[in-house]
């Protein structure tokens, strides 16, 4: 009997079920957790990017008021660490790294010695009183400057400061390069940037009576966190407790393994007591991963007809002093994988080299390496279509890869799989809600006025939910691309689901239950979600990549299926009939054609418990655990498109319009899907106009080492977004969903950019890099008049 | 992080405050908003001793305007001076400057006060009160002594304010009837401080520049005022050609800071841009 639902809740723009502690001021953060007798952790950190320890000298910090114990990295040597990373592409050469330095620092930040008190005042007044030598060597913090012949070497097992070559290949290149009508160039920085989240990283570790050992920590991966502290602290990984409260905002940043995630639960085992540690936000921005750092150097063949032939990149992956977590990794697969975007182009050939610098470590940021692909792909065809003085949207129309041809491997990829898409569908919706043709009529016409106006056009799509587990062995990533779910019913027949997932703002206890609710056929409110407690969640990979709806989404899916297949065993067994018989609908079990009276789901769950009349083979209580394992992988997709003008007197950029139609399949909720591209979109457009790590080239020095420097944008430097959708529904998994989570921040990029260069277009300005600041626009203004003039 | 100890006296008068302050002036901080002090403290990059909390001294509050002038008092905040109707009736460049300051918190509690002593080269009210031709007000153990807004500053973070005195209030003279003044500000897009901004005041007679007062911040070390620009004005028309002319001549002779965001060149740009805009807006 097919089953029907009442009431679909996938697909309703539904308010978030999780807000109203957060508007009540009662979220519950690492910062709250303040527990009798802790003890307070603050770390000593490297003012130099390159230097050797002479001597550390803790005789003052020992006996300082309030001080239990004060440790240099020499003291944890074969105690704790060393850091290893999570994902190595087959062939990397992965450098030793402490938990805290010993001999030599690599970066500004760089955890030298620690102290642990009994207030926070007097762990930072004891910090103070350490005397550290240091002999300073030349750094190097450039990764152009860092592969050069002479360089300042980091690590003595990576020769030209390279860590992994990884390289991408389909077709033939060079063939396409001489049947080319034109081949150009260009050189793309994909500019460092640091991960702002409201909330800095914090943990507190706890020794417990029994013997184990809680570790509140804001984790988007707890369970990935329990492993790692369980491996480099040497902690039985089940005597392990790892609760991620609520969390300010992750974006990629609170994924990885850091010094502090070890210290803390080491030194709350030696000194038995609690030990809490939080990141102050200068602290943050030399010790928390950065994200970006790319050069791309790219050399696209194309026709006279603007049909691009063939695309070569080189990709230099700056990732600070050490392999970070998922470092070997971004550069590489993720980025180069898709360097050709949303277009057929046949002949490719990529390499990517993973470079080490006197710079704090760079890792997964919101899209890590999708972003950086995409930008690769579309700055190529903007600069096709400026080149040959065609329709950027004619140009990429013609380059698109058809509805038709999907599921589309790239450049004949074994390991990129495009599921779906339809990308002359976005086209159209979202030129027609920019109202393209109009707009660009406006635009030349303003040019006379000495108006500035230009329009930028930008596609991607990428692959979420990395899957499945047998395929990441191949790239090195050592976890599994499963997620788990458990759902639980009470005897009144109310819903616990325990996902391992992990929310940091993205709104899973609402979308979550909407995918149970639909299953279950319970009202919404009789659905609790649990996250972020190993002790509770049985098992987990968390929340990155934009897994977690066509991956979380899809264990809850199938285990709440489990739920109502039992549930229908046991009211077959109830109603006296075949199990064939009966049919789930509206939240009961019935036999249609019949005037059986129906059983409701309530009294089925009572039925499981008290377990009186249950049908031969089947035990009590209803409640299921699923690991599900994907079969594939979901490609959402999109276009968006930026009105601009450019004030060329300041260089100031005004955005008058953002449209973003995407493609992230089923939309399980309509408001929190566009509360993600609103975000994402935000965090691209700060990437392209405002946001950039500075360091001092000749010694290393963070520039940009408080957000009185590095301009996060407010609400003032950022349009009204106009988001759109298109449901493609993914064939990949049974909710059609494919993850939406950094789609923003991979299309406004090069739309922002692009958008810009139009405006200028009449100057004959070709390329800028981010972020396009007003001073760096004028200045190339200046430098095309100027040029122009002579 | 958190600040290194030190002590903590809230003063109920000036006279208190200035009498805790002449023990030891050096390792004595006064604190009114706190806006700059706090942050400083925090990062350790300020310990001082000793914080005097003048917040609570009501000599040093109030907006008073009379037939001679306007005092505003030092604990005066943003928000105080964006509010305030009266003042706000008279010289509406208060309000406009006011909004143009960080964001609600910060207006809520920065004042104008500590931000004049501060002297940082790219705060606001330097730029609003040299073009106000204001006086500034100030007291140590030697009594009240007050000094012309354009004589105040003196380098980057710099005033003629010794270590053992206290600003009081600005003075600033009633603006004569016809006189309007306009501020346009350039916002560095993290701090909010102004790359550069330009408060411009003037009074047209029979089509001619009457009066002119031209105060900039964020350009160079400090606020100064642009004389060069404000003598070439005088006794003529606000015409586009005049205005260009001012406004370069502003640009050229002003030293302008260079940084990692941006370059001298950039600035001087922005100064004769912002004139020009400025006095354009106020020609009409």
């Amino acid at each position: 009997m097919n089953d029907t639902t009442a009431i679909r809740h996938i697909g309703q723009p539904l308010r978030r079920r999780e807000d109203f502690k957060f508007l009540a001021g009662k979220g519950r953060y690492v910062d709250d957790v303040r527990l009798p007798g802790m003890l307070h952790m603050a770390v000593l950190r490297s003012p130099h990017a390159h230097a050797k320890i002479r001597s550390v000298d803790l005789s003052a910090a020992k006996v300082a008021p309030g001080v239990r114990l004060v440790l240099s990295g020499k003291a944890l040597v074969g105690k704790i660490g060393p850091i290893a990373p999570n994902w190595v592409i087959p062939g990397s050469k992965v450098p030793f790294r402490p938990v805290v330095a010993t001999d030599c620092v690599r970066f500004v930040g760089e955890c030298v010695a620690l102290v642990v008190a009994e207030t926070l005042a007097e762990a930072y007044d004891a910090v103070g009183m350490i005397e550290v030598e240091y002999d300073v060597l030349p750094a190097v913090i450039d990764e152009e400057v860092a592969i050069r012949e002479g360089a300042p070497q980091l690590h003595d097992n990576a020769p030209d400061n390279i860590t992994t070559i990884y390289k991408v290949r389909g077709g033939d290149y060079q063939n396409a390069a001489r049947e080319a009508d034109h081949v150009i160039g260009l050189r793309v920085v994909n500019n460092r940037l640091i991960p702002t989240c409201m909330e800095t990283r914090a943990i507190v570790a706890s020794p417990e009576p029994d013997g184990t050992l809680t570790v509140y920590i804001g984790s988007q991966v707890p369970h990935m966190h329990r492993r790692w502290i369980a491996e480099t602290v040497g902690i039985p990984e089940h005597q392990l407790r790892v609760v991620a409260p609520d969390i300010g905002g992750g974006f990629g940043a609170k994924m990885h393994l850091y010094p502090e995630d070890l210290l803390c639960p080491y030194l709350a085992r030696e000194l038995d007591a609690p030990v809490k540690w939080w990141e102050s936000r200068s602290e943050s921005h030399q010790s928390t991963s950065h994200g970006r750092a790319h050069t791309e150097n790219i050399e696209v063949a194309f026709r006279n007809d603007g049909k691009i032939l063939g695309l070569k990149v080189e990709t230099l992956g700056n990732v600070g002093a050490y392999l970070s977590n998922m470092a070997s990794g971004g550069p590489t697969v993720n980025t180069i994988n898709f360097g050709t975007g949303t277009y057929k182009i046949d002949n490719y050939e990529a390499i990517s080299r993973v470079v080490v610098t006197n710079t704090v470590p760079v890792d997964a940021y919101r899209g890590y390496g999708r972003p950086e692909g995409a930008y690769i792909a579309e700055r190529a065809i903007d600069a096709v279509a400026r080149y040959l003085k065609l329709d950027q949207v004619e140009v990429r129309r013609k380059n698109f890869v058809q509805p038709a041809e999907f599921p589309y491997r790239p450049y004949g990829s074994m390991g990129v799989m495009y599921d779906s898409g339809n990308y002359q569908g976005l086209l159209d919706k979202a030129l027609a809600a920019f109202d393209y043709d109009g707009r660009r009529s406006e635009c030349e016409a303003l040019r006379g006025s000495g108006i500035y106006r230009g329009i930028g056009v930008a596609a991607y799509t990428h692959m979420c939910g990395m899957a499945p587990s047998r395929r990441l062995a191949m790239s090195g990533f050592d976890r599994g691309g499963w997620e788990s779910a458990r759902v639980s019913i009470d005897s009144s027949g109310r819903a616990t689901i325990y996902s391992g997932s992990m929310s940091q703002g993205q709104g899973h206890i609402t979308s979550l239950s909407q995918i149970a609710a639909d299953v279950l056929q319970i009202p919404i409110e009789d659905i609790d979600i649990v996250q972020g407690d190993t002790r509770q969640v049985q098992a987990g990979h968390g929340t990155f990549n934009s897994r977690s709806m066509a991956v979380g989404g899809s264990s809850v899916h199938v285990s709440s299926q489990r739920i109502v297949a039992k549930a229908k065993k046991i009211a077959a067994g109830m109603l006296e009939v075949d199990e064939k018989d009966v049919s789930y609908s509206a939240g009961a079990f019935s036999v249609p054609g019949t005037d059986v009276a129906p059983v409701t789901f309530p009294k089925v769950a009572r039925m499981a418990y008290v377990g009186h009349k249950l049908p031969d083979g089947v035990a009590p209580g209803l409640d299921e655990t699923v690991f599900y394992d994907p079969t594939g992988m979901g490609a959402p997709s999109g276009i968006h498109l930026a009105y601009v003008e450019v004030d060329p007197e300041t260089g100031i950029v005004d955005i008058l319009d953002y449209v973003a139609v995407d493609d992230v399949g089923t939309l399980i909720n309509p408001r929190l899907a566009a509360g993600q591209i609103h975000g994402g979109v935000v965090q691209g457009i700060a990437q392209a106009l405002y946001e950039e790590v500075s360091y001092d080239p000749d010694n290393g020095q963070l520039l940009t080492g408080s957000l009185l420097d590095y301009a996060v944008p407010r609400a003032e430097h950022v349009p009204n977004i106009r988001s759109h959708f298109q449901e493609t529904p993914s064939p990949t998994n049974p909710i059609g969903v494919k993850g939406i989570g950094e789609s923003g921040s991979i299309a406004a990029p090069p739309c922002m950019v692009h958008a810009v260069l139009d405006a200028l277009s009449p100057f004959g300005i070709k390329h800028l890099d981010m972020p396009l600041t007003p001073p760096r626009v004028w200045a190339a203004i200046q430098q095309a008049r100027t040029g122009a003039s002579r | 992080m958190i600040p290194a100890a030190f002590d903590y006296v809230r003063a109920s008068s000036l006279a208190q405050a200035i009498d805790l302050l002449r023990d030891d002036p050096d390792g004595t901080k006064l604190l009114a908003g706190g806006h700059t002090l706090l942050p400083a403290l925090k990062l350790r990059l300020a310990s001082p001793e000793l914080l005097i909390d003048i917040g609570g001294i009501a000599e040093l509050k109030g907006i008073e305007i009379s037939e001679t002038g306007i005092r505003i008092g030092a604990l005066t905040t943003h928000a105080e001076l964006f509010a305030s109707e009266p003042l706000h009736g008279e010289l509406p460049i208060f309000r406009q400057a006011a909004s143009l300051i960080a964001d609600p918190q910060v207006r809520n509690r920065g004042t104008i006060g500590g931000s004049l002593a501060n002297a940082d080269p790219a705060a606001d009210w330097p730029a609003v009160v040299v073009a106000l031709q204001a006086e500034i007000e100030i007291v140590g153990p030697n009594g009240h002594r007050s000094v012309a807004a354009r004589d105040f500053f003196t380098d980057i973070f710099s005033t003629v304010l010794e270590p053992d005195e206290i600003l009081v209030s600005v003075h600033i003279p009633r603006p004569r009837t016809g006189m309007h003044f306009i501020y346009r500000k350039i916002r560095h897009p993290a701090s909010g401080f102004a790359v550069v901004a330009i408060a411009v005041g003037v009074r047209l007679q029979g089509g001619a520049v009457d009066q002119i007062s031209i105060g900039v911040t964020g350009a160079a070390n400090h606020a100064f005022t642009g004389q060069h620009a404000s003598d070439f004005l005088l006794g003529k028309t606000l015409s586009r050609d005049n205005i260009d002319k001012a406004a370069t001549l502003l640009s050229e002779t002003t030293e302008c800071l260079s940084d990692r965001y941006a370059s001298a060149e950039y600035r001087a740009n922005l100064i004769r841009v912002e004139t020009r805009r400025a006095l354009l807006a106020l020609s009409s």
